[in-house]
């Protein structure tokens, strides 16, 4: 295997790490009008990703980085393409990021508290809704291929990448990552919020399974591959079984399935994109590919040394991490005094 | 009318648009980046001593300043994304041609950095009173450690721009290529820019606590506390000043080294001397390529640039001459209003930082002082200070780079993405104004409501959870 080759799969893995991750925060934040009922509900819905939503993210600005040091033609022409949808992801992700934060400090600085929260609440569900809805349509559309001139500068605008394909791509990822929050949500909770969001779970998890179905199907007639057609199969059936252990109770056995789900539809993306990179549909010839959008040898040797010993280390880290916080959280978690 | 307007949308300039982003989202970004890397490492020392001392005022010196620290991660997180995004969204060309040498140190910032403190900074806002006390401890250390890796790695890139090595270029692809990755590292402009912002920020962090502790002290409140962090602060200027300095004198023999056109913007010196003065004061011509009227300390530039009271110090007028004959017709050098200023301004408002703390440690020196309300207000009010410093050191840095985005190796100009529009740029610039604009306002005052309320004395090392179920610490 070739280090190209290596480095899409690490790429790859990236990106997937960071929906599986970041996506039940998606997921959580997209929640927050259905399942809080009240203040004390919407903290213990943000409590449960309290400790973790801020490493979640970083998989996609790890993800970036990485894109930049071993494809940085790929790089270039994705983030400069997608100008429009990227600045409206960083928007969202600010929000999201400062609502966390900031919304129960407003009684330091004498606001009117139920204005301050429901102001960063909203913030909280569009910053979530909005990336989780914009990453569907940016990858359907790399699958897809845009627009490239023979210098692989994309040469369409915001709309072209508002095509059938691509929203739908963003919707199932919407969809996906909400049942996935919900998931979540489930495992992490007592009583009758965990109920509540078990039960919107089997809803949402229906309308999704409809979705991502359509698309995993148009995907493989447009990008047949065997290891596509295994990938897209094993989605389906993770996610239609996890919506079974949702039903019967096993939050855990549900979540994990759903985990599965998100990895192996994301993962039959990147099978339906290789060994392209970033398709181009003016003509094949102007598309970027693994050999020509790729860093030197000697940079990507560099980087695989680091790679391989730092992404164990990572993951057990921050397993480490998710093993300290282990517990369910609930409204008797939530102290009274303190914000 | 209606013709009219998209003519003048037409003429927008993503270049120009692009290079104003950049400096507004990067100066804003650096409003809190430096308060990370200076109040992490000092409320580690604070947490340390009170796991080791057991005395409550260690502890809630570690919980004020830490939640201070707290609010000003959060922002230093989330535009440090837009940073990142920037580089492939506005320049494009610069990603292509340098991706394969300044990416390497990026994504090394991530896997080794980002994920840390992003992990362990969780785990210590977390972990109070569910992780041992000693693990907890761990934590922040841990925190401060990724916080000076990236802020390493970061630097190593920027250093590439200023002084790029470890590199071939390779016609073919016509792009830079990795050839050392060491060299990359090791960049000396790297080795001494490290020092110099890490002191700088400890600098930053050290007001910030003297200004709180002054803020509570003029109250005569809070006071065993206040006074105990008045001294932390006042002494962490002082000791990051010294580093500074050092570090500073450091860098710039590294930039007449690497830069010699930056050090002679930054002295505004039009013609090559031997020995050279240090310029206090200098007009020029409106053009800005001559000297009409200077106020100068004779040798003292000669001495900074190479250590010598009569080194010859290279003038603008002939690196002009030299850039020409090496790269072909053009200006090569920096608006030199801005590069002379914003050097001179970061000097002084580090000496005056400085000398505050000085003079606030002489006059609390005694068991029992009395300072007047003067006094306190001076200390209270100079906790910008360092942060104006380096932003105006970093404007020095990055515009005296200028014409260059790479040194010697690409002009900014041929940098930006090809494909955007000035409207799109446009757009976007408006967002992040406005985006910035609003939560500077908010942050600000959430920053100023924690430092007013000062300590929460009803907490001590004895306090235990009443309900092991309650979350010690919760959004």
């Amino acid at each position: 295997m070739q280090l190209n080759e290596i480095w899409f799969l690490i790429v790859g893995f990236l990106f997937i790490g960071y929906f599986v991750l970041d996506g039940f925060d998606f997921g959580v934040g997209m929640s927050l009008p259905f399942l809080g009922k009240d203040d004390t509900d919407r903290r213990v819905l943000i409590n449960t990703i309290g400790p973790v939503w801020d490493l979640n993210e970083t998989w996609v600005i790890v993800a970036g980085a990485s894109l930049f040091a071993a494809f940085p033609e790929w790089y270039a022409s994705l983030f400069s393409g997608f100008y429009l949808p990227l600045l409206l992801i960083l928007a969202a992700l600010i929000a999201r990021g400062v609502a966390f934060e900031y919304r129960g400090k407003g009684h330091t600085i004498g606001a009117n508290e139920v204005r301050w929260k429901a102001t960063f609440d909203w913030m909280i569900v569009i910053g979530s809704a909005l990336p989780a809805l914009l990453w569907g349509v940016a990858f359907a559309n790399i699958v897809q291929g845009v627009p490239l001139n023979a210098d692989h500068i994309y040469t369409g605008n915001l709309f072209t990448l508002l095509n059938p394909y691509g929203l739908l791509g963003g919707l199932v990822t919407l969809t996906l990552f909400w049942t996935h929050g919900l998931m979540f949500i489930a495992l992490k909770t007592e009583g009758e919020i965990k109920e509540r969001a078990s039960k919107l779970g089997t809803k949402v998890g229906i309308a999704t399974t409809l979705l991502a179905a359509t698309f995993l199907i148009w995907t493989l007639i447009a990008h047949f591959s065997v290891l596509g057609f295994i990938l897209s199969a094993v989605a389906a059936v993770t996610l239609i079984a996890g919506l079974a252990a949702n039903f019967f109770k096993r939050e855990g056995i549900a979540f994990s399935l759903i985990v599965i789900t998100i990895i192996t539809a994301v993962g039959s993306l990147f099978a339906a994109l290789f060994p392209n990179v970033f398709p181009s549909t003016t003509d094949v010839a102007f598309s970027l590919t693994i050999d020509n959008a790729s860093s030197s040898q000697y940079t990507l040797t560099v980087m695989t040394w680091v790679a391989v010993f730092m992404i164990p280390l990572v993951l057990l880290y921050q397993g480490w991490t998710y093993w300290v916080f282990r517990n369910r959280i609930s409204r008797k978690s939530i102290p009274a005094g303190a914000h | 009318m209606h013709a009219a307007i998209p003519a003048v949308l037409a003429e927008l300039s993503p270049l120009d648009l692009s290079r104003w982003q950049f400096g507004l989202t990067t100066v804003y970004h650096f409003l809190f980046v430096p308060l990370t890397i200076g109040m992490v490492l000092l409320v580690a020392i604070m947490q340390t001593a009170w796991v080791r001392t057991g005395k409550d005022k260690y502890l809630h010196m570690t919980k004020l300043f830490g939640k201070i620290f707290l609010i000003n991660f959060a922002m230093g997180v989330v535009t440090g994304i837009v940073q990142e995004f920037q580089f492939g969204m506005n320049w494009s060309d610069y990603s292509r041609f340098v991706g394969d040498v300044f990416g390497a140190p990026l994504a090394m910032e991530g896997l080794l950095a980002f994920f840390f403190e992003a992990t362990f900074i969780g785990l210590w806002i977390f972990g109070w009173g569910r992780l041992s006390k000693k693990v907890h401890l761990a934590t922040i250390w841990m925190t401060a450690l990724g916080v000076l890796l990236s802020a390493y790695f970061i630097l190593a890139a920027n250093a590439f721009m200023q002084n790029p090595v470890g590199f071939v270029i390779n016609e073919e692809k016509n792009r830079a290529e990795l050839t050392d990755i060491g060299a990359v590292l090791t960049n000396i402009v790297a080795l001494n820019q490290f020092p110099h912002t890490v002191t700088a920020s400890i600098m930053f962090a050290g007001a910030v606590i003297a200004s709180v502790a002054a803020y509570h002290l003029k109250r005569n409140q809070q006071v065993s506390t206040m006074t105990t962090s008045l001294k932390f602060g006042l002494w962490s200027v002082i000791v990051g000043g010294i580093g500074t300095a050092l570090s500073g004198d450091g860098l710039g023999l590294a930039m007449v080294q690497t830069q010699p056109m930056k050090m002679a913007a930054a002295e505004a010196l039009y013609n090559t001397s031997a020995p050279a003065s240090f310029s206090l004061f200098t007009l020029g011509t409106p053009d800005g390529k001559s000297e009409l009227f200077s106020i100068r300390i004779p040798n003292l530039l000669s001495f900074l640039s190479t250590h010598t009271l009569d080194g010859e110090v290279e003038g603008l007028n002939d690196l002009q001459a030299q850039y020409v004959a090496a790269f072909g017709p053009g200006d090569y050098m920096p608006v030199i209003w801005i590069t002379y200023w914003a050097f001179r301004w970061m000097i002084a408002l580090g000496a005056l930082s400085f000398l505050v703390a000085v003079v606030g440690l002489w006059m609390t020196r005694k068991e029992t002082f009395s300072v007047p309300k003067w006094a306190w207000n001076v200390a209270i009010w100079s906790a910008p200070v360092p942060v104006l410093g380096i932003s105006l050191g970093w404007m020095f840095t990055e515009m005296g780079r200028q014409p260059w985005i790479v040194f010697k190796l690409m002009k900014t100009a041929d940098a930006v993405s090809p494909g955007i529009n000035g409207v799109d740029v446009l757009i976007s610039l408006i967002v992040f104004t406005a985006i910035y604009g609003i939560l500077a306002v908010v942050e600000i005052k959430l920053l100023l409501a924690a430092a007013q309320k000062g300590i929460d004395d009803s907490e001590t090392s004895d306090t235990k959870p009443e309900d092991a179920d309650k979350l010690a610490v919760a959004y």
